[in-house]
């Protein structure tokens, strides 16, 4: 059983997975079209642990900028095709940096707006998949970016509200099962626009609180499925934003972050005993940033970046 | 990503992953070439469902081929046999991918994509989804994909209810089953659909949502939808007041500032130098429409034409429970004025889900102005010394408690029975966590429709105890239970006149302030704030709250003292910033500056809202101590304290002091000490 986090060990098994040694194997090829979110997910567990110079800066940004297709948009790796998703990896890879003046944010914001539907809702891209991920992805982009109003708010945040469920939760899209993952792009993005009075905090509150697993401390994301330390993140910021988090255990969450951890090799699992990768060790790293672990840096809970971060970006005109 | 045991691999797995690495590696990059150079011979498409087989998640593949089908039906002539083959074989494709990964989103899309462009077997396509829940009930791809054939096949909500019968019939641990019954039926109950009323229908849904809890209580696939039929019990659609300060048949007393000659003890005073008085409406859920022609006032008091009424709410809003308006009165026009108001006079209070307040509310209060004998001196105010207790007869009380709802209007008699059926079958389930807190809820929303004061706030005690015994059985929600068990008390304690004097004094030092004291009661969590309008000075020192969520209600409230609590940070005391009268703050030995954390960032104006701030002088003096100190600018800014207590916490200094007495220049009491002028 872990009582600390290795550091060290992490941070090892990113900058490893970020140099060229392991891009080989299968499991890395599959992942190639994804690499834009592996690059952010790895970028910001090295902020989160004061460790952001271990990197290359002008290689990782000369390479994010490769992948900016001439629709403004950012593909998920070099050659690849636009989508939010990768979009907004690569801005906040950006402001990690403080580079965000390297970009053309008309046309960044332009590719963004351009996929707002009629009603307020927003697709991935050209092809047309309508989720509220891709809502919280507009607005928390264009807000970095300083250029929400490209889009029509008011009617995203009504599409948004359209998805709440009646346990308080929030779906992909109406009349979709509430999810964690969903319920925290939702609050994400009511809570950057200023809308979390939308919210039934306390119905929400409870639904979140309840993803606790008695035995062993940590989070699902929608009843009766098991603990995993993604959810760390996904229902901890969203119970931190709507002034819920109490209503957790939080010492019995960090048990159960720290037993996933892998002691010898580096690298954050799904659950203790499990293989790492790349996205549990940054939501397992985030998660015990806003369980205030010593010696993690604050996290942003609505952005998912180092609060330092996003004040630089807010407080400046 | 998920779900794979943890070991080391041994060296010939590794060269087998490495080999099956070469061998994608090269698929990807000829796909890739044939993507950029747009070739959509038969061999190019081959290549990329080889890919997608492979790797269902290379989301460029599913781009490519919707561009060959594009492509492809461009250069044939729209023969139907034609067109429905290539469909046909985006269908096998994204089978086989679904096989793979049944949770690839690109591949559930593509279906969609293909779908929509006109080409449906539509039994086929609920013949595949039934496939898929048998492999896993749960799969929202799934599921929303069975919305998605639904709508394009207009299939019926009351088929579709059938279904999730079906399923749940099956295994009621189907919590997305219970979740698709309960979008359906509380669409065809806001119809009112045939054979949908709510007063039939919903006991029913209640025996059915039993299976689900009493077979397992620890499963939670039902507890949501039991908290949703509840909700759906209690719920009257149509807004109703239920409070209002002043309240129906009250007296109260108003002046200009200054020292009272033999104020009456009896009625509450309201000392204003601007002259205005406010009147409240609470309302028992969000309405908007609150206006001069909604809401029409009858009085003697001059200068009451056309008054603004304000909703207390977050700044983007337009609705809120609680609305405010401001009546002037002369305060050298000594006289008493009787004052009728009348809510709902025309149409135009609607809740945010719709629905119009009805009937036209009236009531009647009456304000004595009186004359002020000295000018107001400005003495430090205390907690502790300069109270009377008041010996509130009940005809006082009553003057000064508000109204209750209007009940009498609303058909309550199956929600009673629905609920008194409830109570009886989860007493069986009493030594289980669900069956308490069902219980709990159950009894506190009884105790919500009782009028009858005789028989009000039975139940109370035994709700207590049934979240005392959940702090014990169910540790790890222990705050959960703590913040429902405050709640519980303090309707409680607001429940009858008699409980409500024991915390009630008058502050002489302020013409007879009303004075509640909550102090040293374990409060995690305020409440009831409907019922304490009145109250102008509040005592909630030593007790647990980390935020003053519902306060801004009080728009009486003068002074309020949250010492010894654990609030973090001056974002959580945001809701003060609608109450206009406070002049004296004491959070002192609280958590303000000790945690990294801000809990209640989102729930105030953040800063992305205020881009003035730069703007005032503050902000342009002094950027960096605004930023550091974001929050407790915006708050302490749109407030007139007077008199502020901010020691024994974490930011306290010098630093913050200074910068305390840049945005409040009209302070006169720092931490009890006196400023120079």
């Amino acid at each position: 059983m872990a009582d600390k986090l290795v550091a060290d060990k992490h941070l090892r098994y990113i900058l490893n997975l970020m140099a060229e040694k392991k891009k080989e194997s299968f499991e890395s090829v599959v992942m190639d079209h994804l690499r834009m979110n592996g690059a952010y997910w790895g970028l910001t567990t090295l902020a989160l642990l004061d460790k952001l110079g271990s990197v290359s800066e002008d290689e990782v940004v000369s390479w994010v900028m490769t992948c900016q297709h001439e629709s403004g948009g950012f593909a998920g790796n070099t050659g690849h095709d636009p989508h939010v998703l990768y979009t907004l990896s690569a801005v906040q890879i950006l402001a990690l940096f403080d580079k965000l003046n390297i970009l053309d944010v008309e046309k960044v914001s332009n590719y963004i707006a351009g996929l707002q539907n009629e009603d307020g809702s927003f697709s991935g891209d050209i092809w047309g998949e309508v989720d509220t991920r891709f809502s919280y992805i507009a607005i928390c982009c264009l807000s970095i970016l300083k250029c929400l109003d490209k889009i029509n708010v008011k009617k995203a945040v009504d599409y948004i509200v359209s998805c709440k469920n009646l346990d308080g939760g929030f779906g992909c899209s109406p009349g979709a099962e509430s999810h964690a993952g969903q319920i925290f792009c939702c609050v994400g993005a009511l809570a950057i626009t200023g809308n979390l009075h939308r919210v039934d905090k306390d119905l929400l509150g409870w639904w979140l609180c309840e993803r606790q697993d008695y035995e062993s401390g940590g989070l699902n994301g929608r009843p009766e499925k098991l603990p995993d330390v993604c959810y760390s993140w996904w229902v901890l910021s969203s119970l931190i934003m709507i002034d819920r988090v109490h209503w957790i255990e939080k010492a019995k969450l960090v048990k159960f972050i720290l037993d996933s951890q892998d002691m010898d090799n580096g690298g954050i699992s799904d659950r203790p005993s499990y293989t790492v990768d790349i996205f549990h060790t940054y939501f397992g790293v985030a998660g015990l940033s806003l369980l205030e672990y010593p010696g993690v840096k604050t996290i942003d809970p609505a952005y998912a970046l180092p609060v330092h971060v996003i004040n630089r970006i807010l407080f400046t005109k | 990503m998920h779900g794979r045991p943890r070991k080391a691999s041994k060296p010939e797995e590794e060269a087998a992953s490495a080999a099956k690495a070469v061998k994608l590696r090269s698929l990807q990059s000829q796909f890739m070439k044939n993507h950029h150079d747009k070739i959509y011979t038969e061999e190019a498409i081959e290549l990329s469902t080889k890919l997608l087989e492979i790797n269902p998640e290379a989301y460029t593949a599913w781009n490519y081929r919707k561009l060959a089908v594009e492509d492809c039906l461009s250069r044939i002539d729209s023969d139907p046999n034609l067109v429905n083959s290539i469909f046909d074989e985006e269908l096998r494709v994204v089978e086989s991918a679904l096989r793979q990964n049944f949770k690839s989103y690109g591949a559930w899309h593509h279906r969609k994509w293909v779908l929509s462009k006109g080409h449906s077997s539509i039994a086929h396509e609920l013949k595949l989804l039934d496939k898929f829940q048998r492999l896993d009930s749960r799969n929202f791809h799934a599921w929303n994909y069975r919305r998605f054939v639904v709508e394009l096949t207009k299939r019926s909500e009351q088929d579709e209810l059938q279904y999730t019968d079906d399923m749940i019939n099956n295994n009621f641990s189907n919590y997305s089953a219970w979740h698709n019954r309960s979008v359906l039926l509380s669409s065809l109950l806001a119809q009112n659909a045939d054979g949908f009323m709510p007063n039939e229908r919903i006991p029913d849904e209640y025996d059915l949502v039993h299976s689900a809890i009493f077979t397992d209580p620890d499963d939670q696939s039902g507890w949501f939808y039991h908290l949703w039929l509840l909700d759906q019990t209690l719920n009257v659609e149509t807004p109703l007041l239920t409070s209002s300060w002043p309240s129906h048949g009250s007296t109260i007393i108003l002046s200009g500032a200054g020292c009272l000659n033999g104020s009456s003890s009896k009625f509450t005073t309201f000392c204003s130098e601007s002259g205005s008085f406010p009147l409240i409406l609470y309302f028992d859920q969000a309405v908007g429409g609150v206006s001069s022609s909604t809401v029409t006032i009858d009085s003697e008091l001059k200068g009451n034409e056309d008054l603004v009424w304000e909703p207390i709410s977050y700044k983007n809003s337009q609705v809120s429970c609680v609305w405010v308006t401001h009546l002037k009165y002369v305060s050298t026009d000594l006289c008493e004025y009787k004052v009728k108001i009348r809510v709902g006079n025309s149409p135009g209070i609607v809740s945010s889900r719709g629905h119009n307040f009805r009937a036209p509310y009236e009531f009647v209060f009456t304000a004595h102005v009186h004359d002020t004998v000295k000018d107001s001196q400005e003495g430090i105010v205390s907690w502790t010394d300069g109270f009377d207790i008041w010996d509130a007869k009940s005809k006082d009380l009553n003057s000064l408690i508000t109204l209750d709802q209007l009940q009498a209007e609303i058909d309550f008699k199956w929600r009673q029975e629905a609920i008194d059926s409830e109570v009886e079958c989860f007493g069986i389930l009493s030594d289980s966590k669900i069956g308490k807190l069902t219980l709990a809820r159950l009894l506190m929303a009884r105790e919500a429709m009782v009028s009858d004061d005789a028989v009000k706030g039975v139940r109370y005690e035994e709700i207590l105890q049934l979240y005392n015994d959940l702090m014990a059985l169910d540790s790890s929600h222990y705050q959960y239970y703590k913040d429902e068990h405050s709640v519980a008390f303090l309707h409680k304690m607001t429940s009858s006149s008699e409980s409500l004097s024991r915390h009630l004094f008058r502050y002489r030092g302020m013409n007879n302030l009303v004075c509640l004291r909550l102090n040293n009661l374990s409060l995690s969590r305020i409440a009831s704030v409907e019922k304490l309008l009145f109250v102008q000075m509040l005592d909630l020192s030593h007790n647990e709250l980390h935020s003053t969520e519902g306060l801004e209600a009080m728009q009486l409230l003068s002074c309020l003292n949250l010492s010894h609590n654990r609030i973090r940070s001056f974002s959580a005391l945001d809701s003060l910033r609608h109450v206009k009268q406070l002049k004296v703050l004491d959070v002192s030995h609280n958590h303000i500056g000790k945690h990294s954390v801000d809990t209640t960032r989102y729930l105030c104006s953040s800063p992305l809202s205020n881009s003035e701030w730069s703007q005032d002088d503050v902000g342009r003096q002094n950027p960096g101590l605004v930023t550091k100190y974001w929050d407790a600018y915006f708050v302490l800014r749109d407030l007139n304290l007077k008199q502020l207590d901010i020691a024994g916490n974490e930011i306290s200094g010098n630093e913050f002091s200074s910068f305390v007495l840049q945005v409040v220049p009209k302070l006169v009491w720092l931490d009890g000490q006196k400023l120079g002028n």
